[in-house]
């Protein structure tokens, strides 16, 4: 027996896959059954959508680093500072930990995210023949830690809420708040139009080579219980 | 935790579509097969977890989404934190904090806040509710509990209840030194919150409610969707 070239695919079978509840339906058939989700083989406009909402994320989040996130008025002082600025005050302050916090936060992780989805759209888009088990490790990884973005906003909430304090000290919301909540929104909606089943779709070989032939495996009666 | 194998279907000859799983991330198509409570079906090919039963899940997670509907509506009115200044003082709510984004430009940015740390987690565990008491009850699924469920899966990653809570931490640290500040009970109770948010996830399987929906609207002969 041969090592396997592929794994079989609803797509092979002539099947379509319901990628909400994983229900398989003949080709053909518009919405799952099941759950009500419109199916699609490959969502083939998936790409465009990713690119789409990658530009406007883009768009947004230069001015999110530009503009102030935060006025901060006390009784001698007005000063207002970006998302860097801040970071850099809470170092000043000895704060160091936070301060690491709110940088990886609000821009290493951002900057990571736009670098991985545009690797992976042009990984699909060019049949690049890297592990998918990579790719696809990357992929999670990017939907789970896009919306931990989100920090710097509730920050800025919670401290416009809390430090009004009249003439002592009282803190607003800056412009960045809004262009920042926006880039982390679009980015998120970038990731989740990746339609992640291309990436093993351009792969000629799974990279996971197993003894037995799958193809050849027998089937047996699936205990539907 | 022991990982099941799943027999991969072959090409040629696929049995009903009834029997058939097919990976929502990667596609690879399998014969249904039910692992052991506590065991899980994984995909061979991108270790997606596909069906993973545990025994009692379903009351568990009724009884999870109870507690955090509960929760979700004390946090949101309750005092959050107390700061003190210099005889100044200011009492803030989670609520408080989400319309801290005032001024024309800006209020959109406080419903979303608002949305996402309060609304869409209690949207998602009324509409949880909703689609599993019938299942403990053992009884036909409510009407519409499919696109319940499906909006409730939807709404997963905008639920952010969690990272709301380490924003608190971070704001807490940069008004440290500027004044005193008090925890209120809806401190306490977004804690709570999010470690049983994190529990409820966990211990979800979803093919298996989509699956139990399923069978109950054929027995009783309605359609789903």
């Amino acid at each position: 027996m041969s090592a396997p070239q592929h794994t079989p695919t609803a797509q092979d079978a002539g099947l379509i896959g319901c990628t909400v509840c994983a229900k398989v339906w003949p080709r053909g058939t518009e919405f799952c059954g099941r759950c009500g989700e419109p199916l699609r083989s490959r969502d083939t406009r998936s790409l465009s959508r990713v690119w789409a909402y990658w530009i406007a994320g883009w768009f947004c989040y230069v001015p999110a680093n530009l503009y102030p996130m935060l006025r901060t008025q006390m009784l001698q002082s007005d000063q207002a500072s970006t998302i860097v600025g801040g970071a850099i005050d809470l170092y000043a302050h000895g704060a160091a930990g936070v301060a690491l916090i709110v940088l990886v936060a609000s821009v290493a992780i951002p900057i990571a995210k736009f670098v991985a989805i545009a690797y992976l759209a042009i990984s699909v888009r060019r049949g690049w023949q890297t592990s998918g088990h990579r790719r696809m490790q990357l992929y999670e990884f990017v939907e789970f830690i896009g919306r931990w973005s989100m920090i710097d906003v509730f920050v800025v909430a919670i401290l416009s809420a809390l430090v009004q304090l009249s003439v002592v000290a009282s803190i607003h919301p800056g412009p960045a708040a809004l262009t920042f909540a926006l880039s982390v929104v679009l980015t998120m909606m970038s990731a989740r139009s990746f339609d992640s089943r291309m990436i093993w779709d351009s792969l000629e070989q799974d990279s996971a080579p197993e003894e037995a032939s799958p193809a050849d495996a027998p089937i047996p009666e699936g205990p539907s219980a | 935790m022991e990982d099941a194998a799943l027999t991969p279907a072959s090409v040629a000859g696929p049995p009903d579509t009834d029997d058939l799983i097919a990976c929502p991330k990667c596609d690879a198509l399998y014969v249904v097969h039910v692992p052991k409570s506590g065991e899980r079906a994984v995909c061979t090919r991108c270790h997606h977890v596909l069906i993973a039963p545990k025994a009692g899940a379903v009351v568990r997670v009724a009884t999870l989404s109870l507690t955090v509907l509960i929760l979700l509506v004390g946090a949101a009115f309750f005092p959050f934190l107390e700061i003190r200044v210099q005889g100044f003082r200011n009492a803030s709510s989670v609520f408080d904090a989400a319309l801290a984004f005032s001024g024309p430009r800006m209020v959109g940015l406080s419903i979303a806040v608002a949305a996402l740390i309060i609304l869409i987690p209690m949207l998602r565990a009324i509409l949880t509710l909703y689609v599993v008491t019938p299942i403990i009850a053992d009884r036909t699924p409510f009407p519409g509990a499919a696109r319940c469920f499906r909006l409730a899966e939807e709404l997963r990653p905008w639920s952010m209840a969690e990272i709301f809570v380490i924003g608190v931490g971070v704001a807490l640290v940069k008004v440290a030194d500027l004044a005193r500040i008090e925890f209120g009970p809806a401190f306490w109770m977004f804690g709570a919150l999010v470690v049983l948010t994190v529990f409820q996830d966990v211990s979800m399987c979803r093919w298996t409610i989509w699956h139990e929906l399923d069978s109950r609207a054929r027995r009783a002969g309605i359609r789903l969707t």
